[in-house]
């Protein structure tokens, strides 16, 4: 049986609000929480005990690693101008202009390249995959991997989720870099500070540790947004309406749950 | 013993009940159609058949082996034995029209390029579309996303077929043609088939037998020539497109239009 054998999330009109609506929209949140651990649970044991379908792998790296990647990269570049204009004017005015590298090599790698494209790349590849995966469920395609004797776990959810995984911690990197480098190339036209002084501050001020627990939660955003765009994807009913609510289901849930599991990640990071 | 038994299954959306009682046995080599009103559970009935949608109670039997509640294990094992053309054909849009054909293949036996190659071209000859492998469904027709539908069906040779409405929506040639193919399915292959239509003038030439649906009962069965000469109202009504003067749009919207 696969996720897809399940009876339709509950459906009907929005809850009213009052004690009835109140206690209505927590119970169809805890159904959806439930169906996404099964969802999880069989994805993780799909990976495991079967061939990997190499070509819908493949395929998922490039849709979401290479076509992530301008918009990564612009997320990179622009925030890190930001707030290297930010630290510098601010730190200027205390005298500790020479502190800017190392606070934004450590801003960078802690959580600025991380989290923020991650959420930013997140919800880019959520929509995409929400709303593919819900035009091929209210089109019968999902049916038809099904009807012809394939597991559409194997087929759609476990390369995309692989993919996921491995993706967004490598773009992440790469927002690293370009982060601080562009940082550093502003803080040079802006604020005269030498670029070798403000690289090498930079990269001694990040330790192993620092970069981990920033690289850390990568991997987890990764699962986060593809698994949810997955089972927001596949659940989609009611035609190309319930593929537009979907998709934007997906952009909401999947932003929102990144802060959240940055905010629980770090605290637990902080804490080991 | 029939081939594929359907027997007491009841079937509900919510409130709405599509199945109440449903029996109904299916021979193995014959051709049989399912006729009934839009609404009334054809396309429900098909995906029953193959575990797409669960039963809320009774019992389906394919050549011995129990559907409903099967584990994944059978309910692939069955699958693989049966093809089905969807209603709206439902080809993988992100895959070629000769990908399209290979799925069942890739997926269930171990065959060399070649011989898929082979097979895929086979498929879609014998629908009357030799060599559009390297076509995109987007670029299809309605007429022809059916037929590829129906090649990628067939490519695995399954010993039942199932279509889904495979003539509506298509021209008068197109149909003729599918029908034609249905025909000559049945005798090359052997396949048991089972087709949902509205169209009775397919139905009459493609099936050895017919079943009727309405509100949850299978309420005839019979061959063509003894579905013409049936007395039932329902059946007649429905086999001459008769409409019921006095209905007001309340009941036939309630009856699914
Ligand atoms: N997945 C589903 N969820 C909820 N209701 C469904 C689902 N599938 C079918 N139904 C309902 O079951 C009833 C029967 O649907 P079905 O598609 O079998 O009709 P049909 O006889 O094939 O009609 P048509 O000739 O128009 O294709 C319809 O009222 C439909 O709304
Ligand atoms: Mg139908």
């Amino acid at each position: 049986m696969t996720a897809t054998d399940a009876p339709p999330p509950p459906r009907g009109p929005l809850p009213k609000g009052g004690v009835v609506g109140a206690g209505d929209s927590i119970y169809r949140f805890f159904q959806h929480v439930g169906r996404v651990t099964i969802l999880t649970r069989r994805t993780f044991v799909t990976l495991f005990r079967t061939r990997l379908d190499w070509r819908a792998f493949v395929d998922q790296l490039d849709a979401l690693g290479v076509k992530s990647l301008g918009i990564g990269a612009a997320t990179a570049i622009f925030v890190g101008i930001v707030m290297a204009i930010q630290f510098a004017f601010s730190l200027e005015r205390f005298g500790a202009k020479d502190t800017v590298g190392r606070i934004v090599g450590l801003s960078e790698a802690r959580e600025l390249a991380p989290a923020l494209t991650s959420l930013v790349v997140g919800s880019r590849i959520a929509a995409a995959m929400a709303a593919e995966l819900g035009s091929m469920s209210v089109t019968q395609q999902v049916d038809a991997i099904r009807a012809l004797g394939a597991d559409p776990i194997r087929k759609l959810v476990v390369p995309r989720v692989l993919a996921g995984i491995i993706v967004i911690p490598l773009i992440a990197c790469i927002a690293l870099v370009l982060g601080v480098l562009s940082a550093m190339l502003i803080c040079n036209i802006s604020f005269g500070i030498e670029m070798p002084f403000f690289l090498s501050t930079a990269i001694d001020a990040v330790t192993m540790k620092d970069f981990m627990a920033g690289m850390g939660k990568t991997p987890f955003f990764g699962f986060l947004t593809t698994i949810l765009a997955c089972y927001l994807g596949l659940e989609t009913r009611g035609g190309t309406e319930g593929v537009g609510r979907s998709t934007a289901s997906a952009v909401v849930v999947v932003s929102i749950s990144i802060l959240i599991a940055d905010a629980v990640l770090t605290q637990l990071f902080l804490s080991l | 013993m029939a081939l594929i038994e359907f027997r007491g299954v009841q079937k509900a959306f919510g409130p709405k009940r599509v199945f109440i009682d449903l029996n109904l046995d299916i021979h193995e080599g014959e051709s049989i159609t399912i006729i009934g009103g839009s609404g009334m559970g054809k396309s429900v009935l098909l995906k029953l058949l193959i575990g797409l949608l669960e039963t809320d109670g009774g019992s389906i039997l394919f050549d011995g082996e129990q559907i409903v509640n099967a584990s994944p294990k059978t309910l692939t094992k069955v699958r693989r034995r049966i093809g089905m053309l969807f209603q709206g054909a439902a080809l993988f849009d992100s895959l070629s029209v000769g990908e399209n054909v290979a799925y069942g293949l890739r997926e269930h036996l171990q065959m060399s390029e070649e011989a898929i190659a082979e097979r895929v071209h086979e498929s879609l000859d014998s629908v009357g579309l030799p060599g559009i492998e390297d076509m995109w469904p987007a670029d299809l027709s309605g007429g022809m996303k059916k037929r590829v539908g129906l090649a990628r069906a067939i490519a695995v040779h399954p010993e039942v077929l199932l279509y889904d409405e495979p003539t509506t929506g298509l021209d008068p040639i197109n149909v003729t043609r599918i029908n034609r193919l249905i025909l000559s399915l049945k005798e090359k292959l052997q396949v048991t088939s089972i087709v949902v239509t509205h169209d009775m003038q397919s139905a009459f030439i493609t099936s050895d037998r017919l079943a009727m649906i309405d509100d949850g009962h299978v309420i005839f069965q019979g061959t063509p020539d003894e579905i013409r000469r049936t007395e039932d109202r329902r059946v007649r009504d429905f086999i001459e497109g008769n409409a019921d003067e006095d209905l007001d749009t309340e009941t036939l919207l309630r009856r699914g239009g």
